[in-house]
């Protein structure tokens, strides 16, 4: 029971990673793709009535963590005080950004927001890659299954790290450039015109950063968390992982070559989620490693509830997740084609 | 102010209001969007979809607040909450995860085609949206409030060997009978809150002689709502919540009333200052025997003060909890007055020309805020000083190695964010009124 909720936590994670990546992604070319007011009206209304329920899949996958190991959520969000109040920041201000923008048609007011709105969809990525570099790296946890760490030290390993140190520093640009990637292939499969013509263009160029920095951050991560590579071997779902991201990098170059974005975005989707479950595969069951001692691990036995919570939880999880997806597949049905500029007051 | 725990408690009581200022608002309104869209359906009357449309946008302006301020809230428990969250996780990650997966889900998917979706959806597809936004808010506050009662009231666990609380009944936890009369209450207030708002941009619209079928029909139908649902939240909801008080923390009932003698035929205290060192209510009003009535229903109960409860279990800021029970009470009684004198006006066809009556409905907006608000400061001073009424100490349920530079810090932050949302909230607000509802659909 504890290894399925490992599992469903893990999914619903994943899921949100995918699914905000690429309004992150949006939100990080926005400036860059979109010059003129009815371009960047363009890219909002691509995103606009996605953004809001990708979201709900990092609250759901929280209320997830939270109900199957509180041991984690509570270590984890208390430790990281400081940078879980930046992302929680960026969070509000993107997300005003998103909806406030096209309330006032006035150039000064929407220059601002769409400034916010780049730098809180650049911020966004790099912390939430530190804390999955946190997550890899490991935590001073000691026997009371806390710790505390200041937001930087002196950017070394060392025994007492900070939040960002160089290797989860790395770990977010390569969640940036990734999510940015990501973000562009759905831009160019959603949008027509100049929006699709500089996605188009960036594109590639982005796949080939994500190559380079890929193996930087393999490499680093190999080194700062050997068992990882260790594990490997004996974690038959981290070759599966394996193979769903080599298949999605194949279809992502497949889908440029050929021009067809909605393949390459699916396949970059597909790049994304296996490589977070070969992670996830190759920790198991370590959720919140601990750089003290082994033994103060937390883990997906020693910090789950574990029982009738965890069957109850499953009951309505089952019920629930079925529908979210329904509610993805309606929404992205809905709203199919290509995204034109909405005249002004009928949309983002 | 080197205690961390204050400023824990100061940020999440902080943030957690300013908070529902919004939902409250959009809770509210979701139920009379659906009602304007239904009759718009039924009598395919244009003034209806219109009222709908505006009231739509006043809904999409709070309900990005809404969402906003209300992500922080979830991240607390973990961050500034981690003991509490550490113990209780097992059985409060239900709901907060059941609220993510079947009302968060359920919003975001229907929001956009509520707010832009008119032109683009069937008038019956339109209407269903209003419907999944009305369902998702309303499904959505109870997971919040069944997540609370469990605070106030904790059914359904069992507490295991290392300390930590575990599920034993998800029916009991989840129809817990706390969470079932606070909900009625809460949302009933909602929809005072949502029909305050009507009425009174109805009576602005009317006192400046501009939108008159809109300023006549908002007015209509604030008012006639407004007293409904008044009435509703006093009786018999806040009835059911008081004798639950009454019935499960004795001692939050005498803070509340600032009672500290015991003894039958408890009076009622209407106004007077607490003074909580000498015991005693300083130039008290009473009404005899109403507080009895009030809390087990009948004149002669025996009520107990708080002189018969060790001083360790009083909530500690009494005060408070005096005055915002007062104030709710107070308002709430005021709030009804108001309506019936203007439904009554309505009715003998005069309310549209007494403007001293529309003044007061105009400038009657903050009330509802004001007694939801004092109703929130009752219900959680008064579950102090526990976190879990009876088995956790809010002491004991903070983060143990956040310091109070870290709480402090934050804290100036969200008061930073919260200035800045309230001055654009303001402005947008503003100019959506100063629009007026006759703009083409969206």
């Amino acid at each position: 029971m504890e290894t399925l909720w490992f599992w469903l936590v893990s999914v619903m994670v994943a899921i949100y990673v995918v699914m905000d990546g690429f309004d992150f992604g949006a939100g990080i070319l926005h400036l860059v793709v979109a010059k003129t007011n009815e371009e960047r009206r363009q890219v909002l209304g691509a995103i606009g009535p996605l953004w809001d329920g990708n979201e709900v899949w990092l609250l759901a996958g929280g209320g997830s963590l939270f109900l199957a190991f509180p041991k984690v959520l509570a270590s984890g969000f208390s430790g990281f005080y400081l940078a879980m109040w930046l992302v929680v920041w960026s969070l509000m201000l993107r997300g005003i950004s998103i909806e406030f923008r096209s309330h006032v048609q006035d150039g000064l007011w929407r220059h601002f927001w769409d400034a916010t709105f780049a730098v809180s969809s650049v911020l966004l990525p790099v912390l939430l890659g530190a804390a999955l570099g946190n997550v890899l790296r490991g935590v001073p946890l000691d026997g009371t299954g806390y710790f505390s760490m200041p937001l930087w030290t002196d950017f070394q390993l060392g025994p007492q790290p900070g939040i960002l140190d160089w290797y989860t520093v790395l770990i977010g640009v390569f969640a940036l450039v990734t999510v940015a990637a990501h973000g562009a292939l759905f831009l160019a499969w959603k949008t027509e015109g100049p929006v699709h013509l500089r996605a188009k263009h960036l594109a590639p160029r982005l796949w080939l950063l994500v190559l380079v920095v890929w193996v930087a951050a393999s490499a680093a991560t190999a080194r700062v968390n050997p068992a990882i590579l260790h594990n490997l071997p004996g974690a038959p779902l981290a070759w599966v992982a394996i193979l769903l991201y080599l298949a999605g990098l194949g279809l992502v170059f497949v889908g440029l070559g050929r021009e067809r974005f909605l393949l390459a975005f699916l396949g970059s989707g597909a790049f994304i989620l296996g490589l977070l479950a070969a992670s996830a595969a190759c920790v198991f069951p370590v959720m919140l490693r601990s750089t003290l001692n082994p033994a103060f691990d937390l883990t997906a036995l020693n910090a789950s509830v574990g029982g009738h919570g965890l069957r109850t939880g499953l009951v309505w999880w089952l019920l629930g997740f079925p529908l979210a997806l329904g509610y993805v597949a309606f929404l992205f049905r809905f709203h199919r084609g290509k995204v034109a500029a909405a005249e002004e007051g009928e949309g983002y | 102010m080197g205690d961390p725990l204050f400023w824990h408690r100061l940020q999440f009581g902080f943030t957690a209001t300013y908070h529902y200022l919004f939902p409250q608002l959009t809770m509210g309104l979701a139920l009379v969007i659906v009602i304007f869209k239904a009759l718009g359906l039924r009598t395919g009357e244009a003034r209806y979809s219109d009222a709908a449309r505006f009231w739509i946008r006043i809904f999409g302006i709070n309900f990005a607040v809404g969402v906003v301020t209300g992500i922080p809230l979830e991240f607390q428990f973990g961050t500034n909450w981690a003991r509490f969250s550490q113990l209780s996780g097992g059985i409060i990650g239900q709901t907060l995860g059941m609220e993510g997966m079947f009302a968060f889900f359920l919003e975001s998917s229907f929001l956009g085609l509520l707010i832009w979706g008119e032109k683009k959806l069937s008038p019956k597809g339109h209407f269903g949206a209003a419907v999944a936004l009305w369902l998702g808010s309303w499904l959505s506050g109870y997971f919040i409030i069944a997540t609370n009662a469990f605070m106030q009231h904790p059914t359904g666990f069992a507490v295991a060997a290392d300390g930590t609380l575990q599920l034993t009944s998800f029916w009991a936890f989840l129809l817990n009978p706390w969470a079932l009369g606070q909900y009625a209450h809460n949302m009933i207030a909602a929809v005072v809150t949502g029909s305050f708002v009507v009425a009174a941009v109805g009576a602005y619209w009317t006192l400046k002689g501009i939108h008159p079928v809109q300023a006549n029909l908002n007015l209509r139908t604030g008012t006639i709502m407004g007293l409904v649902f008044s009435v509703l939240v006093a009786f018999p909801t806040g009835d059911i919540q008081g004798k639950l008080v009454a019935k499960h923390q004795p001692i939050t009932l005498a803070a509340m009333e600032g009672r500290f003698e015991s003894g039958p035929r408890a009076a009622l205290t209407l106004i007077g200052q607490p003074d909580v060192t000498m015991h005693k209510i300083e130039n008290p009003i009473k009404v005899p025997a109403v507080l009895s009535f009030i809390a087990f229903g009948t004149f002669s109960s025996n009520v107990k003060g708080l002189l018969e409860f060790p001083q360790d279990q009083w909530p500690q800021n009494i005060e408070l909890l005096y005055y915002g029970f007062h104030i709710m009470a107070g308002l709430g009684t005021l709030m009804i007055g108001l309506m019936a004198l203007a439904v009554f006006l309505l009715w003998r066809g005069k309310l549209a020309t007494t403007r001293p009556l529309l003044w007061a409905v105009m400038l009657a907006v903050p009330f509802p805020y004001i007694a939801t608000t004092a109703g929130w400061v009752v219900a959680e001073f008064g579950r102090q000083p526990w976190l879990i009424y009876g088995v956790l100490r809010t002491a004991q349920g903070s983060s143990p190695l956040v310091h109070a530079g870290h709480t402090a810090f934050t804290t100036l932050g969200f008061a930073g964010i919260f200035v800045v949302l309230s001055m654009l909230w303001l402005f947008l607000i503003g100019r959506e009124l100063a629009h007026g509802p006759e703009s083409p659909a969206h």
